[in-house]
Parts: structure tokens; C-alpha cells; sequence
């Protein structure tokens, strides 16, 4: 509102103008692979043999999406007073049309059986195909990406600590 | 009588290559600015072919024509707005000599401003015969506003007819000296902010506002008849930049003219068609009251005053 009577026109031509002669920030995604940022969320993957049946994602999850099914086995060790009892997982489900990838189930896993990966093309037709089995979370595994790096100026994780105590006795 | 019939050949092929190429440059010059793409897919390359599909599009669509229509009247309207055009291409001059100008004529400028002006009967048509209440408030924008911009539309072409002595478009142009650029400049702005006007382009699209009337007079049409509105607005792009070249820009004047002449005139007309889009991209629609005082206050006060210099130059 201010200096020369239509500078704001003039203004308004220089800024389409110079849009123009940039690139588009336009991405061609089905053709050209999206640049996803590190550590995406896209979807969660399981690693069923770290499992223990302990239901602490199941119950963390704020919208009950993940379905949780199991029975005890008795294991004989040879030498042992007494058969182990040991949790075997039979089904282990997320219904990713509930899912709010709040993440809060990767938090509360104790075991690492639960990791994020950044694949995100598994859209549906039908609603009741987005709740994917144990062996449809096992397939997301080899997606996951390596974990990030320690930080080199923070304390050395606890194993390691004990690791070189060790080492050092 | 075979280079009459030639010719006319040329100027219906000029009719229908030169929208299509400004609508195609439209749709990738508004992406570009607005930071898309615009269209990529049809035709494999850039999407050079997506008015054609658009076409094909349009043809397989149903042609609707409102029960309470009046039905001879809606189906007419959509080609009285688009074959003005075409009658007012046919005078435009292209190159100096005769052969590349569909019809001469000694009173081309007179004839075209009157065929141009034909387009305010298509949309009160189409506005009235649609029997829509958002087709009649758009046609009654629409008819206030082409009334109202028609005046400085001919005064402004008035002013360059004066400085040339002739109503011939061709003659204008022969008659046209870089310095006019300079002296008729205000009627230059007046004229190509009139014939934006004229052809309902944006800013000056009150009559079609699709986000108050649903898309105004055109609400109703469908199909073929909607896409000759389209194309008549396209046209309408081609016929006000052609105009506006021969009258002000000089049409085919520069350098090689006697061979390139043509050349000339087609790069002037597609330059003026791009700062056209160009304005689409940039501003904003005017709402009714703004278009109506730039008419009035600005632009018939510029176009008189401009009258008074040209003839005030020519006297002296």
C-alpha cells in the first residue's frame, strides 16, 4: 500500500514470472520414485522370533489395532528339574485401517520385534485387506533400514560397557 | 475464385490450430507459474496432445438441454459465440502483401470491432434461453460488462484509426512508425485491458466466476456446446492479440518484413496471448463494482484524452 501506484501489479507479474523460469517442485510420483525423508513411516514390520507374547504393544495401542493370539508350550531341557513353559505366538495382526502410525507399539516392544519401514504402496480395494497377518508383517522385515548410527560423542551403549569390562578383567 | 477459396481454407485452419496451440501454451505457462507441471501424459511427450483428448473427451460426453430451455435458442447460442471470431479472423492481416489476409477490406478495423462486439447477443443467448438463475445473473454481469468495455474498446482502436488515416487494417499497419508505440501507448493499455474484457478472460471474469455462479451463463451447457465456448474464449485470445498486434505493435514491421512478414505478426500475436495468460495467472478476478469503475472512471477518461493527443498530434 505504499511507493509507486502499481507497483503491487507489477509485483504480482514479477513473482508468476520468476515461479516460472524455477523448477516445479511438482514430484512425478507412479513414474519417479518419491525422495522420502529418513526413517519414513510407512509401514510396521515384524520380527516374529523376537516375539515373547508379552501384549505390551497390544496394550499400548491407543486404537486396539493390533490382535494378539497365543498358547503356552512345555519345553523339556534334559538335565532341568522341571519342563519350561514357553509362549508360542499364533497369529499377530495390525489392522492398518485402524492404524494411526503413532508408533507407539515400536516404542513399547522390549524385544525389537517391531520396527518402522518406509514402504507405503500397499493400498487396498477392499478395507478388510489392510489388516495384515504375521506372515504379511514378516514380509516388511527385509525393508527395514539398518538403525542409526551410535551418537560417536554420547556413552557407549551398556553391553558394550560391560563388553570391555570384560574384556579388560 | 481457387485463391479465395485458399485462402479462406487458411484462415479455418488458422481458426482451428492457433486456439489449441495458446490453450495448450496456457495450460503449460499456468502450471509453470503456479510451480506444476501442467499436463504430462497425453500424447507421451509433455502432454502436447491433451486438447485433443480434451476433444475427444467433450464429443463422447451427453448433450444436455434443460427441460425448461428454450431449446432452439440454447442450442444456437454456443456457435453464435464462437463464428464471430472466425469472421473477424478473416480480416486480419498476416503479412504486407494481399495474398496473406483472408479478405481485405478498406473498412476491415469498422468490420471487426462491429463482428467482435456480436459476442455479447451469444452470451445474453445462452444466459436467458438456459432458464437457470446463475446463467442469468452471469449473463447480465456479463452483458453490463461487454457494454460498458466496449466503448473504450472502439475509442481506443478509434485513436490508432485517426493516427493512420484509414480504417484498413492493412493500411494501419503500413502507416504504423515505431514511435507510435510511445504515443499510442495509453490507447494500447486501454484497448488490451478492454479486450480481456471483451473476451471475459481473467481478471475480468465476473460473468463466469465459478466460485459464486457455479460457471454462469455456461452453467447449463455440456459436451460440444460447452467446448465451443471454450474454444470461442480461446479464439477470443487469438482474435484480441492479433488485433492488438496489427493495431498498436505493428504488425508484421521488422526486419526482413517483405519475406518474414508473417513471422512477424505470429510472434507478436503469441507474445501478446502469453502476457495475456500471463495476467490470468498473476491477478485476481475484479469483483463487479472495481470492473465496472475501471471501465468508466479509468479507462474511457484514458481512451478520450487519448483521442484529444492523436488528434491534436495530427492537426499539428
Amino acid at each position: 500500500m505504499s511507493g509507486v501506484p502499481g507497483s503491487g501489479l507489477a509485483k504480482g507479474l514479477a513473482v508468476t514470472l520468476r515461479t516460472m523460469t524455477r523448477r516445479s517442485t511438482t514430484r512425478q510420483y507412479p513414474d519417479v520414485e518419491p525422495d522420502l525423508p529418513p526413517r519414513s513411516r510407512g509401514v510396521i514390520a515384524l520380527l516374529e522370533e523376537n516375539c515373547t507374547v508379552c501384549m505390551l504393544c497390544a496394550r499400548e495401542c491407543p486404537d486396539w489395532c493390533i490382535y494378539i493370539d497365543s498358547h503356552k508350550e512345555e519345553v523339556v531341557v534334559p538335565g532341568a528339574a522341571r519342563p519350561r513353559q514357553r509362549n508360542v505366538l499364533d497369529r499377530f495382526a495390525i489392522d492398518f485401517s485402524l492404524c494411526m502410525y503413532c508408533g507407539i507399539c515400536i516404542e513399547a516392544c522390549p524385544f525389537d520385534a517391531l520396527f518402522w519401514s518406509p514402504e507405503f504402496e500397499y493400498a487396498e480395494y477392499d478395507i478388510r485387506e489392510l489388516l495384515h497377518e504375521k506372515g504379511r508383517l514378516g514380509e516388511w522385515m527385509p525393508t527395514v533400514p539398518a538403525p542409526p548410527a551410535h551418537d560417536p560423542n554420547g556413552e557407549p551403549a551398556k553391553e558394550e560397557a560391560t563388553a570391555a569390562k570384560k574384556a579388560a578383567q | 475464385m481457387i485463391a479465395v477459396i485458399v485462402r479462406v481454407l487458411g484462415v479455418v485452419a488458422a481458426f482451428l490450430t492457433l486456439p489449441l496451440i495458446v490453450g495448450q501454451t496456457e495450460h503449460k505457462v499456468m502450471a509453470h507459474m503456479q510451480a506444476r507441471l501442467g499436463p504430462m501424459y497425453a500424447g507421451a511427450f509433455h502432454g502436447w496432445a491433451q486438447l485433443i483428448a480434451d476433444g475427444v473427451k467433450f464429443v463422447q460426453k451427453e448433450d444436455v438441454t434443460p427441460r425448461a430451455a428454450d431449446r432452439p435458442v440454447f442450442r444456437v447460442a454456443p456457435l453464435v459465440a464462437l463464428l464471430p471470431y472466425l469472421v473477424a479472423l478473416l480480416f486480419i492481416p498476416l503479412g504486407p502483401r494481399d495474398t496473406l489476409v483472408g479478405q481485405p477490406l478498406d473498412v476491415g478495423l469498422f468490420v471487426v470491432l462491429a463482428v467482435v462486439g456480436v459476442g455479447v447477443v451469444a452470451v445474453l443467448m445462452a444466459a436467458w434461453s438456459s432458464a437457470n438463475k446463475y446463467s442469468l445473473l452471469g449473463g447480465l454481469r456479463a452483458a453490463a460488462q461487454l457494454l460498458g468495455y466496449e466503448l473504450p474498446f472502439v475509442l481506443a482502436a478509434a485513436s490508432v484509426a485517426m493516427a493512420a488515416g484509414t480504417l484498413s487494417l492493412s493500411g494501419i499497419v503500413n502507416a504504423w512508425r515505431p514511435w507510435w508505440l510511445l504515443w499510442q501507448l495509453p490507447a494500447l493499455v486501454v484497448f488490451f485491458v478492454a479486450g480481456l474484457a471483451e473476451i471475459r478472460r481473467p481478471p475480468f471474469d465476473m460473468p463466469v466466476a465459478d466460485s459464486e455462479l457455479v460457471f454462469g451463463y455456461l452453467t447449463e451447457y455440456t459436451g460440444l456446446r460447452f467446448a465451443f465456448f471454450l474454444l470461442a474464449e480461446y479464439v477470443g485470445i487469438v482474435v484480441i492479440a492479433a488485433l492488438t498486434t496489427v493495431l498498436f505493435l505493428g504488425g508484421w514491421k521488422g526486419p526482413f518484413d517483405a519475406q518474414l512478414g508473417w513471422l512477424w505478426t505470429l510472434l507478436k500475436v503469441f507474445a501478446v496471448s502469453f502476457v495475456i495468460i500471463w495476467l490470468r495467472v498473476a491477478y485476481p478476478r475484479l469483483r463487479e463494482d472495481q470492473l465496472q469503475r475501471l471501465c468508466w472512471l479509468v479507462l474511457v477518461p484514458v481512451a478520450l484524452a487519448q483521442l484529444v493527443l492523436t488528434a491534436a498530434v495530427r492537426v499539428a
